[in-house]
C-alpha cells in the first residue's frame, strides 16, 4: 500500500490532519503524522521526516502532504538524506483535503502517481458548488 | 584540545547567538520574527553536539549541517543544513583548509542554496550576500592578494550586498507576501550570512595574530 506522510510546522495540525485522514483510511493504513519539532516548537525537522518517509513505506512509496515553506523545503532535504531506495513524491496539494484525497485513493490500493495524483485534484475541489 | 576548525564554529555559532535578538529584529519587519531564535536554537545545539577534537573538517561540517536541519525549524534550517553539508563535499578528508579550499567551499555552498530554494541573486536572501562574496574572494585569489586581503575583501563584498537588499523586494519565502513593503528592509538571511563569513574572518585573524 502507498504510504503518506502529513508534514506541518505544527504537531497538532500534522495530527489532527493524520485524524481526518485515518477515518477515511481504515484500519490497515500506512499513514504517518510529522508535525513540529522534536520539543514541541513551531517548524519542521528535516531528520524526522525523512524517519518518517521511512516508516510510512511498505514497498510502494510514499506520498508527502506538507504545509507551507520550510514544509516543502525539509520534505525535499529529507528525500536527500535517504540511503534506502524508496520512491518519494511531494504532493502539490492542500495538505488537510489533499491527504483526505490520497487516504481514500492509497486505502483502495491506488499506484504512487495515483495517490500523488488524488492529493493534487483537491486544489480544483469547490466546496460550495 | 579542540580542533581549529571546531573553535571557527564555536566563532561562528556564538555570534549568530549573540545576533539573535537582531536577526529576529529583522525578520519581524518582514518575515515572522524567528530567523534569530531558530539560529540560535540551531547553533546552540551544534555548539553541544559537534565533536570537539574532531580534525577532519568535512566531519564537522556535516554534523553542523544535520544538527542545522533538525533543530532551526525555519526554512533556514534546511537552507543552511545543505549548505554546510554541500561545503562538508568540497573538503572531504581535509585537515586545513587553503583559500582555494575556501573559494571551492563557497561555490558548492551557493550552488546548494540556488538548487534547494530554487533562488538566484537579486531576489533579497542570503545569496544576495554570499555570491557578491562569492566573486570578490575569487578575484582575490586570481590577483594573489594575501589571505587577509581576500578575506576583506570577501566580507565587503557580503556587507554590499546585504545593503542592497533594502533597496529590492522580495520575491522568495514569507517577506514575499509583502510585495513592494519589503523594501527598505535589509534581508535577515543575507545578514546571517554576513555573520558567518565575518566570524570566519576574525578567526582568522586572530590565528595569524
Amino acid at each position: 500500500m502507498v504510504g503518506l506522510l502529513i508534514v506541518s510546522h505544527s504537531r497538532k495540525a500534522a495530527e489532527g490532519i493524520f485524524e481526518l485522514a485515518v477515518q477515511m483510511a481504515g484500519k490497515d493504513h500506512r499513514i504517518v503524522a510529522v508535525g513540529g519539532m522534536e520539543d514541541g516548537s513551531i517548524g519542521t525537522d528535516a531528520i524526522r521526516i525523512c524517519q518518517g518517509i521511512k516508516e510510512a513505506n511498505d514497498g510502494d512509496g510514499v506520498v508527502i502532504l506538507a504545509d507551507l515553506g520550510s514544509g516543502i523545503l525539509s520534505s525535499q532535504v529529507a528525500i536527500d538524506l535517504l540511503e534506502e531506495d524508496i520512491e518519494v513524491v511531494i504532493a502539490d496539494a492542500p495538505i488537510l483535503e489533499g491527504a483526505v484525497g490520497a487516504a481514500v485513493q492509497a486505502a483502495i490500493g491506488g499506484t504512487l502517481k495515483e495517490v500523488a495524483e488524488a492529493a493534487e485534484e483537491a486544489k480544483q475541489l469547490s466546496k460550495l458548488m | 584540545m579542540a580542533s581549529k576548525l571546531y573553535q571557527c564554529m564555536q566563532k561562528i555559532g556564538e555570534d549568530i547567538i549573540a545576533n539573535k535578538e537582531f536577526l529576529t529584529d529583522l525578520d519581524s519587519a518582514i518575515g515572522d520574527a524567528d530567523h534569530g531564535i531558530n539560529m540560535a536554537r540551531g547553533f546552540t545545539e551544534v555548539l553541544q553536539q559537534l565533536p570537539q577534537e574532531e580534525e577532519d573538517i568535512s566531519v564537522i561540517l556535516k554534523k553542523t549541517g544535520m544538527v542545522l536541519l533538525s533543530k532551526v525549524g525555519g526554512a533556514s534550517g534546511p537552507l543552511y543544513g545543505t549548505a554546510y553539508m554541500k561545503a562538508a563535499g568540497a573538503v572531504a578528508g581535509k585537515k586545513e583548509i587553503t583559500l582555494e579550499d575556501g573559494r571551492n567551499m563557497m561555490e558548492a555552498v551557493i550552488g546548494g542554496i540556488k538548487m534547494r530554494g530554487k533562488a538566484e541573486r537579486g531576489e533579497k536572501t542570503m545569496l544576495d550576500a554570499l555570491e557578491p562574496a562569492f566573486e570578490a574572494l575569487n578575484k582575490g585569489i586570481e590577483a594573489g592578494d594575501s589571505p587577509e586581503d581576500c578575506l576583506a575583501h570577501m566580507c565587503e563584498a557580503a556587507k554590499e550586498g546585504v545593503e542592497y537588499t533594502k533597496t529590492i523586494r522580495a520575491t522568495k519565502g514569507r517577506a514575499s507576501y509583502l510585495g513592494e513593503r519589503s523594501i527598505g528592509h535589509q534581508d535577515p538571511g543575507a545578514t546571517s550570512s554576513l555573520i558567518t563569513l565575518e566570524a570566519i574572518r576574525a578567526f582568522y585573524l586572530e590565528q595569524i595574530k
